[in-house]
């Protein structure tokens, strides 16, 4: 078996999302240094709070600010911080409910070993340096003795220049591994050649393969080389010039049925004014100096491929 | 009121479940057990009547793979399909609903997870509310170790009876050849304390697949049919600290409503039997069986998860299919007469289903 290729692949997304009434006043208060909950309308304060009942669906408004001191109700320790958790050393989770709240929230707190943490002990937030209206304005919380305060305050919820959306990014980082089939593609790429699979069964060749015959569902693993030549075999005239992409518009991109193949691959077509790319146009690929894969395709200047020789490929 | 038609798992196969398979893709991965499944009843694809798969792409980093998937199927000619971006516990579910409405009589339900390629520990904070929880990225590990503490707090578990948890599933994982984690092994390190590495399940590639059939063509299929009886599923509010997180009201409402608590159905329904035999329950950690095991109501006569469970193979994604696969196949080998499967998701026991299978008496 051929050495397994792989590649770092990394997917990172900022999702920028809305707040509603009470998230926004509750992240808002965070930057306040103000921690602010929601009544339900059995009585129940929620600590973070939400703006629908999570018994009864109805709808919450009823903001209250609650203590920054509380009560741990469970935690764990964390002896080995991963990417993006709140303290680099190590620390534990724990769920807390602020003195007024009857729910908890979840959060780090910054203790010297597991010895010194226990259910039922009391701590208190440590706000973040620098907060912008986000649950890590919270920095953690910390071991603080204190009595447990009193009742809730009634709140309007209402500050100045209010936080209305959080950007939340994510990254997360993978090795990419493409499998038998593509594998075997991407390795005869390499050396400008093409390869397809045979399916066992009813005898097509797919280019890329994927390892599959979609039709009969079983494994194509007979590879064959097709090319290098082709036949366009549909096209599209493309006007809009794509984000970071270095190729002057108006351009053809086209299905390509590679001599020897029973699918069409899709590629660029060059060598040839846009207007005259057409159907049963006979081309064959381009290599860029260092590509892997090729840069596009141009005319070979034989005739043009009879209709019914790829009529079944478009 | 009961199910309108009888509908039974009839076959059930799943892959061998190993912590890497980089020289796969997921197709190629699936593709063995979907031909294992068909071969064992003798249907092609074009006698099933419905698909459904599950499967998330967030595991392997890969868009649409679902799509991708679908080649090792045969989807051309075209076929009718679904796909639950969830564990294909939920597919079959889908499925079972569209047998039950007469939409079709056969249903192949399949899924597959490949986390080896990214950090599944990781992975999973995104599926976490977005506003309070996933900016501070607590790790799956994390939070089931705040159940776990929640739980020895409560004095429902200590350390030793979840190691004991740990030992009794990877002992019966001896005997099951696809389990990835097998025999006895160290408790090794707290991963996140009280839970030490053998508390959490192994990290793992691996896809399965089951068959579904109505009525008569369930035995025509199969020599003895795991008719599901009842199947339910329930959710418990996202926010962590509004649950009891030593309690799983979720799951028992969903065995109560797959009447998991009833007497078996015609069989041995006199004479205090047992209302099931054999639980294959989806407890990723050592903790939630503790949880699973009071919310269900199972007693020291119910043999449980004697595949290993999730602890000695979780392939996310597949592992709750596994669960009424691995019950359905106990009934078809003549092993359970009435089993109960359990599927999870989300942190700490969020989602729960129940299904409820039965073998007809011999």
């Amino acid at each position: 078996m051929p050495e397994v290729l792989s590649a770092p692949l990394v997917v990172e997304f900022p999702f920028t999302r809305s707040l509603g009434p009470v998230q926004s006043a509750f992240l808002t208060g965070l930057r306040e240094r103000t921690v602010l909950g929601v009544r339900t309308v059995d009585g129940r304060t929620l600590v973070p709070p939400v703006e629908y009942d999570p018994a009864t669906a109805e709808e919450l408004r009823d903001l209250v600010e609650v203590a920054a001191t509380g009560t741990v109700t469970t935690w764990a320790w964390n002896p080995s911080p991963r990417r993006g958790q709140p303290l680099e050393r190590p620390f534990a989770w724990v769920l807390v409910r602020l003195d007024g709240a009857d729910t908890a929230l979840l959060h780090a707190l910054d203790a010297p070993g597991p010895d010194a943490v226990r259910t039922g002990m009391r701590v208190r937030v440590r706000w973040a340096p620098e907060r912008v209206g986000a649950i890590t304005d919270i920095a953690c919380f910390e071991p603080y003795e204190s009595e447990e305060a009193g009742q809730p305050a009634p709140h309007t919820g209402e500050f100045t220049d209010p936080v209305t959306g959080i950007v939340a990014p994510a990254r997360l980082d993978y090795t990419y591994s493409p499998g038998r089939a593509q594998a075997g593609y991407i390795e005869a790429l390499a050396d400008r050649r093409t390869v397809g699979e045979r399916c066992p069964a009813c005898r097509k060749v797919y280019v890329p393969p994927r390892g599959a015959c979609p039709t009969c569902g079983v494994a194509t693993d007979e590879r064959v080389e097709v090319g290098p030549a082709g036949t366009v075999t549909t096209y599209c005239i493309v006007n809009i010039k794509a984000k970071n992409l270095d190729i002057e518009v108006p351009y053809v991109y086209a299905h390509i049925a590679l001599d020897g193949a029973d699918l069409a691959l899709h590629g660029r077509i060059g060598g040839i004014p846009y207007d005259q790319v057409r159907m049963g146009l006979r081309v064959e690929p381009v290599w860029s100096e260092g590509g892997r894969h090729p840069d596009h395709y141009r005319p070979t200047g034989e005739p043009d491929a009879d209709y019914d020789t790829y009529k079944e490929l478009i | 009121m009961g199910p309108a038609r009888d509908v039974a798992v009839v076959a059930f196969a799943q892959s061998d479940h190993r912590r890497r398979t980089d020289e796969l893709s997921e197709v190629e991965m699936l593709m063995p057990v979907l031909h294992e499944v068909l071969d064992r009843t003798g249907l092609k694809t074009s006698d099933i009547g419905f698909t459904c798969s599950g499967s998330s792409d967030y595991l392997a980093g890969r868009a649409f793979s679902f799509t991708m998937a679908l080649d090792g199927v045969g989807a051309w000619p075209p076929i009718a399909e679904s796909h639950v971006e969830m564990d294909g516990a939920w597919a079959l579910y889908e499925a079972w609903v569209k047998i039950l409405t007469g939409e079709a009589d056969t249903a192949l339900v399949y899924s597959y997870g490949k986390s080896s390629p990214g950090e599944v520990r990781d992975v999973l904070t995104r599926q976490l509310d977005p506003y309070y929880l996933a900016p501070l990225w607590p790790d799956s590990v994390a939070l089931a170790a705040l159940q776990a503490q929640a739980l020895i707090d409560a004095g429902d578990t200590d350390e030793p009876a979840l190691a004991a948890i740990a030992a009794r599933s990877r002992d019966s994982a001896a005997a099951n050849p696809h389990a990835q984690v097998r025999g006895s092994r160290p408790q090794g390190d707290y991963l996140v304390r009280p839970l030490r590495t053998g508390d959490c399940p192994p990290v793992g590639d691996g896809a399965a697949a089951v068959i579904l059939a109505a009525g008569d063509a369930a035995r025509g299929l199969c020599e003895r049919p795991a008719w599901i009886r009842g199947m339910d599923h329930r959710i418990e509010a996202h926010g962590l600290g509004v649950r009891d997180l030593t309690d799983s009201p979720s799951a028992r409402l969903a065995a109560e409503r797959a009447g998991a608590f009833e007497l078996p159905h015609g069989l041995k329904g006199t004479g205090g039997a047992p209302t099931v035999d054999t639980a294959e329950l989806h407890a990723p950690f050592s903790s939630q069986e503790v949880v699973l095991r009071k919310a269900l109501r199972l007693d020291g006569t119910v043999r449980v998860n004697p595949s290993g469970g999730a602890l000695a193979a979780n392939p996310v994604m597949a592992a709750g299919l596994i669960r009424i696969g691995e019950a359905a196949a106990a009934i078809h080998r003549g092993e359970s007469d009435r089993a109960l499967a359990h599927a999870t998701s989300g942190p700490c026991l969020q989602q729960n289903l129940v299904a409820v299978l039965e073998g007809e008496p011999s």
